[in-house]
Parts: structure tokens; sequence; C-alpha cells
């Protein structure tokens, strides 16, 4: 396959940034479209050129580092698919494609393709989490049975990866489905229970401190989601919220 | 040199409770005054800085990442193992012991194995208490699964994603320490090297991957957490970023390497499919629980397979050769992973293997998803249900159970595993191997320890599934908080680090000097392209089967390829900024000094063990031949200004507990 890539480069947070046009030959459509990167970054070395800076890791679909705005969609075209298990088969000889950051004001550009994601790592920091010291010494994990239903939802809520696509896709930058899917997991379960209004406050709290925008039930970030996080969560994360502003702080 | 690996005495069921209870403690107050630094947040790392800074330690962790939840922990798939015989099938701490020594084959430390399983239990407890959402069945309680080498069910498991749920709920318990101040936190920062002042760990030098700065960071202790280093390899199921920089790093300060050449190939991975491969993709071990291993009875058949002539759903059955189950006949598809993927070799090796290069076997669903869904049928009530529903429901239950794993199976290679099986091949996985360390998890130089992967001590050469996730976790949350006290007793005097002393300019000089000899080395060549080639010496020749031959050759090629890395490759971009180039040149140069020390390990070692299998010591049968008389030892190496003149110190491995005997799963 023969392409052009039309890529963002942006030289540091401070620079105002470009696209440039790269031409991309003889890529094997079952490459994945990081590795069409790696092929394209190898050619620009051996050019003496500058490579495209890209977060990625684990290249298999977990991690949630990789973070490449492909064709005006987080991930590119594929539904349920982060960049990494993009392939090529995806598109057509002679195809031109637009690469771009992540685009949020809470999302700072580092280089290029790369984006300062620290905002997410705060939010859960202001509350995603249960308090229970990790001496070991808790109560048997058999316990308390949590029903199946819940536990299966709770567990589909935390498959987020963090990656930030629901940032991403949503015209306002709003980071609802992330925050709900942490939100939601832990309502869900009895032992995030007793924490959860002061949970649901902080971190929505935090989330409107970096500055992510408002929820206008688009849509957006549950259709781009790699790992299908529903909006479901949303909604729970809005009853949790009201029901926490109308109960004391104490 | 002797290396004293500190066993408690008393029996073995005794020992870390004893030693627990009996080990010196430092009191609230003076662990405000101690500083602790924590090197790499997968699960052992998070749960260990965790764990620390709640007891009241300062603590400051370090990830290359850009958050600690990107870890390579979080990519481990099918489970964790857990001594809670839950589902009343005769499990046991002992069992959970005797299987991880025995799969180990006999390579591991008895005290510290068992510690492992003693702990196991709690390990679950812990996570569940912290909102980890386990897979549970309909009466709400938690489900277990079967793994490689073993016939209970002990693994708890988050669907495919387990190792996902466990670091996330380590992530968590960091956060909570994050908010309240006990932990700082360096992203996107990699450890550069090991400060060692007056024979002790004193701190380490990092590099902030952002702005390129070099950072001075002192403590008391200093913990490796920093994982396996199977990216020597260049292809294996590690993350891009995942190195074995911070133990090389420690190694060169003085830290013994142990059993270096002690290397997992997991037998259920996605087969390379061309040059360009960057990384290649496991498919679970738990899918060896309802999936058939086989290739074809026939030659023909299998050339006329490569070839696109066939397809592996017309051959009937009587016509497929399911290997393991053949040679195996009591564990079956659940052989180890050492045994299964040289089995896999073999068939492959001897022309029946599938896809075009031939480098392939069958992982079949077929009969399990009949089966489930004859069950299923059952539980319905569906009589005389046609082949179609019992196949319709037969896959609903099989997603339930691995749909992640067939969804990513079908991203990459763009075919259903439920309408046709997989195509899997071994590839580089894990590293038993890792920096030394006795009972405490303290290397050879006081102050450090290793936890998690990137320490030897608990599997042996050759590593049980879901027993890493098990292994980190116990690590960081319930050891080395404890016994990192033992030695902090002593620094309560100490006071905080100085920085500016003369060991922290050495180490600081040695890591600029580095950088610059990295990024203005004019040469011409790619730093991939000599991790590639790199890789291909050790796959070739230090990798699913070695001889003394190809082991020599290997460290000739190594060397002569090292030289030529500091003389030809080619570093773009500045130091003073985000450059991912810069920061692969120093990892990647590490790995061409390590690739050196394991081959002369596993040229030292002359028997076969676990994953080190040297072909001149094997049965008739191609069965592995170990030598307990001379190579009941953990090899520890100690650097000697180049890899191949690395000074070779054993640890003697006593077994009282456990008879060693032939590994046997047939």
């Amino acid at each position: 396959m023969n392409l052009t890539l039309k890529v963002w480069r942006q030289n540091g947070p401070d620079d105002k940034g470009h696209m440039e046009i790269y031409p991309v030959k003889d890529i094997n459509p079952d490459m994945s479209f990081l590795e069409m990167m790696d092929v394209l970054n190898e050619e620009l070395i051996s050019e003496g050129k500058d490579p495209i800076a890209f977060d990625h890791d684990c290249r298999e679909g977990i991690c949630g580092m990789c973070s490449m705005f492909i064709n005006g969609e987080p991930h590119g075209p594929e539904r349920r698919t982060t960049t990494c298990q993009l392939h090529m088969r995806s598109f057509k000889d002679g195809d031109t494609i637009v690469v771009e950051p992540w685009r949020s004001a809470a999302f700072p550009v580092i280089k290029d393709l790369a984006v300062d994601r620290a905002a997410f790592d705060r939010i859960q920091q202001a509350g995603g989490y249960v308090s229970v010291n990790t001496s070991g010494n808790t109560i048997d994990a058999n316990a308390i049975p949590v029903p199946k239903q819940n536990a299966d939802k709770a567990f589909n809520a935390a498959t987020c990866i963090g990656c930030g696509a629901c940032v991403a896709a949503c015209k306002n930058s709003s980071a609802m489905l992330f925050v709900s899917a942490k939100v939601s997991q832990y309502a869900l379960l009895p032992q995030g229970k007793v924490e959860a209004k002061e949970r649901v406050r902080k971190m929505v709290n935090q989330m409107d401190l970096e500055g992510f925008g408002n929820c206008t039930n688009t849509g957006a970030c549950e259709a781009e989601c790699p790992v299908g996080i529903s909006l479901e969560n949303i909604a729970r994360m809005n009853r949790e919220y009201l029901s926490a502003s109308l109960s004391s702080a104490e | 040199m002797k290396l004293d690996a500190n066993i408690p005495s008393g029996s073995l069921g005794q020992k870390w409770s004893s030693h627990k209870s009996s080990i010196r403690l430092v009191s609230p107050a003076n662990k405000r005054n101690i500083d602790v630094v924590v090197v790499g947040t997968g699960l052992a790392g998070s749960s260990a800085a965790a764990s620390l800074a709640e007891m009241g330690y300062n603590v400051k962790a370090f990830c290359f990442q850009d958050s600690p939840r990107r870890a390579h922990s979080i990519a481990a798939q099918g489970g964790i193992n857990a001594a809670k015989n839950y589902q009343n099938d005769g499990d046991s701490v002992y069992r959970l012991f005797y299987d991880t020594i025995k799969g180990g084959d006999y390579r591991s430390r008895e005290a510290n194995v068992y510690r492992l399983a003693e702990v196991s239990a709690n390990i679950i407890d812990q996570c569940v208490a912290q909102g980890v959402p386990f897979a549970r069945d309909y009466g709400g309680l938690l489900d277990n699964r079967s793994f490689g080498g073993v016939q209970v069910s002990r693994t708890f498991y988050a669907k495919g994603q387990t190792g996902q749920q466990l670091l996330l709920g380590a992530y968590s318990a960091l956060n909570r320490q994050i908010s309240k101040g006990n932990v700082k936190m360096y992203n996107r920062h990699e450890m550069m090297d090991v400060v060692v002042e007056g024979g002790k760990a004193r701190g380490i030098i990092a590099r902030n991957l952002t702005t390129g700065e070099i950072e001075r960071h002192g403590a008391h202790a200093v913990l490796l957490c920093t994982g396996g280093y199977g990216n020597v390899f260049f292809l294996s199921t590690n993350a891009m970023g995942s190195n074995g920089s911070a133990a090389w790093k420690a190694h060169r300060r003085g830290a013994m390497f142990a059993n270096p050449c002690f290397t997992q190939i997991h037998p259920t991975c996605i087969p390379q499919s061309g040059e360009y491969q960057s990384k290649l993709t496991l498919m679970s071990e738990s899918l060896r629980n309802d999936g058939r291993i086989w290739v074809p009875k026939d030659k023909k058949d299998a050339e006329a397979i490569r070839e696109g002539k066939l397809k592996p759903t017309d051959l009937p059955e009587e016509k497929r050769d399911y290997y393991l189950e053949r040679r195996y006949p009591a564990f079956g598809n659940l052989v180890p992973r050492d045994v299964a993927s040289r089995a896999a070799k073999e068939r492959c090796d001897e022309g029946f293997g599938v896809n075009a290069t031939g480098q392939a076997v069958y992982l079949d669903f077929s009969s399990a998803i009949e089966r489930y869904g004859k069950t299923e049928a059952n539980q319905l009530g569906i009589t005389n249900p046609s082949k179609e529903k019992i196949i319709e429901l037969g896959e609903k239950v099989v997603a339930s159970k691995y749909g992640n794993l067939f969804e990513m199976y079908d991203k990459i290679k763009d075919v259903n595993p439920y309408k046709s099986p997989m195509m899997i091949y071994p590839a580089v996985h894990y590293t038993m191997g890792g920096l030394w360390v006795d009972y405490n998890l303290m290397t050879n130089v006081p102050g450090m320890y290793a936890l998690g992967e990137a320490n030897f001590s608990d599997h042996g050469a050759n590593r049980l599934g879901a027993s890493a996730l098990m292994q980190g976790l116990a690590d960081g949350y319930f050891v080395a908080p404890y016994t990192v006290g033992d030695y902090l007793a002593d620094e309560i005097r100490t006071g905080a680090i100085d920085t500016n002393s003369e060991a922290f300019e050495k180490a600081e000089a040695d890591v600029v000097e580095r950088i610059d000899n990295l990024i203005n080395s004019n040469g011409t060549r790619s730093v991939d392209s000599f991790h590639r080639a790199l890789g291909k010496i050790m796959w070739d020749k230090c990798g699913m089967a070695r001889n003394a031959e190809g082991l020599k050759e290997a460290m000739t090629e190594i060397k002569a390829l090292r030289e030529e890395f500091w003389k030809d490759v080619k570093v773009p971009g500045r130091k003073d900024m985000y450059n991912p180039e810069l920061d692969k040149a120093g990892r990647v140069a590490d790995f061409l000094e390590l690739g050196e020390l394991m081959c002369l390990d596993a040229l030292t070692r002359e028997e076969s063990c676990g994953g080190h299998f040297r072909e001149e010591y094997q049965t008739e049968e191609g069965e592995a031949m170990r030598d307990d008389e001379n190579f009941a030892f953990v090899s520890c190496w100690k650097y000697n200004d180049e890899p191949s003149k690395a000074e070779l110190v054993k640890e003697e491995l006593t077994f009282e507990n456990v008879e060693l005997k032939t590994r046997s799963y047939k």
C-alpha cells in the first residue's frame, strides 16, 4: 500500500504547530498503525530528520498510552479499537490519512502527537479509591457476596483504560465518561458504597478544576471509546452526584 | 565472596510468621524522617509505594510512562493464584508451594516460595476490599479457573484482564497516598543510575523524560520494581518500553545478577507475521483450559495448509495430532509453559507447523464450544437441540470467559477464532532471572531491594501461570514493607541524604557523559536496527533450545554488535527535550551487555531445567535432563568491567521439605 500522511508536528508545548505531509510506501496491510509509524520514523531518522513523537507502550490495547486522532476520530475508524490495534487493512491503497494529537485544553501537547494526561491521574487521586489499608487483614474475600449482575457491571466500568479518547471525541472536551466509569465501579460494589458520596463530589470537583468541559449528551465518547464504556455510567454518576449534593457534606 | 540468603530458622510453616514478629521496627516518629525511593509502578512498585507510605515513610515513586497505571502488569491476562481452596478441590498452602517448586524445576528457594504461598490468600482479601471486580458466580461468590502445571482450580480472574484490574487496584491505593502527600509521584521519569555510597544504596539519578533534566534523589532505601528484561529479544510480549536498565545499572554498581538465562517462552502467542513486527501478543494461558492444541498428523496436510490449499476446519478428527494430550496424558493441554513451548517447537521443526511460515500450531475451541453448548442447552431445558443451536449457545459461554481475547485475536489476525482455530507459537514472555535477593528481598548491596519480576527468587527455572501477579503483589503489599524496616532501623540517625556528596556527583557525571556519547555519536544506524539484530542472535542461540557452540558464537557476536553500536548508532534530536529515541538508545545499550551475560550463564549451566533447555542434555524422548548433583544452585554473577568477565558465585539450594524428582507431567 502507498499512502499519504498528514501529521501534526509541534516542537514542544509552546510551539504553534503545523501539519506536515509525508508519503509512505510499501506498507503491508497486516501492519498495525503504529508499526506503519515506526517505518516512517526509521525513514525520517535515516534522512537525518526529526522522528514523529507519539505515546505508545503495550501495543496490545490495554495500557491506554497510545493516543492518535486519525481522520477525525480518536484511535481511527474502527470501533472498539485502540490505535495500536488498528491495522492498515482498515485503509485503502492511495488513502490520505490525517493524524493529530488529542486536542483539549486539559491535555497540553508535549511534542507532536504526545500529550500530557496528568489531569486524569489527579482526578483519580481526588477520590478514585476505597480507603482501606494494605495490611491484608481485611475480611475474607467471600464474606460479602456481590450479585453477579452488579459485579459484571462494575467490571465493565472498571475496564476503562484511561486513554482519553472520550475527551478527544467530545466537542466540549468533557471527561464525564472517564470519571463516571470509576465512580460507577465503586458505587456498584458494597466496598465502595461507604464513601460513595464524598468520592463523587471530590472527583467531579477535580474534573471541573482541570478545565474539562460539560456533558451535553451527544454520546460521541461512548461511540469512540475503545473498550466500550457505556453512557449508562454517566447517568449513574449524575444520580450519585445529585444524591450527594442533596445530603449534607458531613 | 559468599552470599547469605538470611533464611530464618524454624520449620517451613513457621519461618515467615516468626521472622515477621522478630525483625526490628521503626517508630512512627522516625519513619517520618526516612526517605524511600520506589522505581517502577507495576504491581510490585505501586503496592510497595502505597504500603510504605501508609506505614509512614516518605516515598518517592518513579515511572517512565505517563502514568503509573500504564506499567506492563496491566497487560497480564489470565489470573492470579491463591491457596483459598474455595473450590474444595484439595488445595492448600503446601500444595501451592509444592506446585511452584516443582513447576520451577527445583531451582528456587523453598523458604521464599513457601512464604509466597502463605500470603497468597491475603492478596485476594486485600484486592476485594479495594474494590477489584473479580469474576463471580451466580451465588455472588468468587469464581476460579485452572492453569497450567496444576490439578486444582485456584486461579482468580477478571475475564482476560486480571492484570489490569489488579494494577488499577494497586494504583488506587497509590493514589490514596499521593493525595495525602505521603507519596510524591514522578511520571515520565527514568532511573539512570543507583547511587551507592559507603557500600549502601543512597538514592538514584533520574532523568525527566519530558525536559531531559537530570535529577538527584537521595533515599535511605531504594526499591527496584522494574520488571523483567524479556525485551532483550526485541520481539516479546513485553511492552515497547519495558527494559532491563534499572536492574543492569544496579548490577554494574555491585548487585549480583541471578540466573539471567532463565527465560520463559510462553507457548500461546500470536505468531509473527512479518519483518516489520514490533512486538508479539500473548493469548492467555487460560485458553488452554478449553482450547486443544494440535497440528496435522500427516506432513502433506501441513504443507497443504501452509500453501493455503487446505483449511484446518476441513481436516477430520482422526487426521489431527493433539500432541500434548498424546505425550502428556495426565496434564494434557495444561502442561507447564516450558513443556508446551518445546513441544510446539519440536512439531514445527519436524515440518508439521501451520501458518505460511511453518512456525505455528492450532489452538482449537470447537470441542469446548460443543461441550458448553450442550450443558447450556440442558440448563435451558432445550431437548434435542440442533447442532447450530448448540454451537450458538456454546459460543456465548466461550465469549463470556475469553471474549476480549477472541476479539483481540480477530483484530490482529483478521480471522474469527470462534469459527476457525487460532494459530499460536511460543514467544518470550517473562524472565525468571533477575537481581539476587535474600529472604528480605534485599540485594547484596545494603539498602537496595528488588521486588516482583525484577528479582529472581520465587519461580526457579520456570514460572507457573498466574503466579507473576501473585508474586508482584506479595512482594509489594506483604513482604518488603515489613522487611525494609529491619534495615531502616539502623538508619534513624542518618538524617537526610546529602545529594551533593561525591558519590552523587560522580554518578550524575557518568550519566551525563553516557547521554552525550549517545546523542553525539553521529552514526548511520537506527537504535531499532541494533535492537533487532541483538534480538535475532538471542532468539536463535539463547532461545528455546541452546547449545554450547551457539552460545559461544552468540557471545562473540553480541560483543561485536555492542562495539558497532557505540561507533555507529544514530540518535536524532536533542538531549534537553522529549526524545523517545534517546530513551530507547540507553536501554538498548544495556541490553547489549545483559544479552552477553545471559549467554554466559546459559553456557555455564550444563543441564536442562525449566525454560533453560540445553540440547546436549536431553533424554531420548527429548525431555529435559536436570543435573541436581552438580547444578542445584543459583548462579549469581558479579560485574567485572564487562559481561564476559563476570564472576560466578553460587548460592547452593537446599531442599529440606520436598524431594527432588524428575518433573513428569505424563
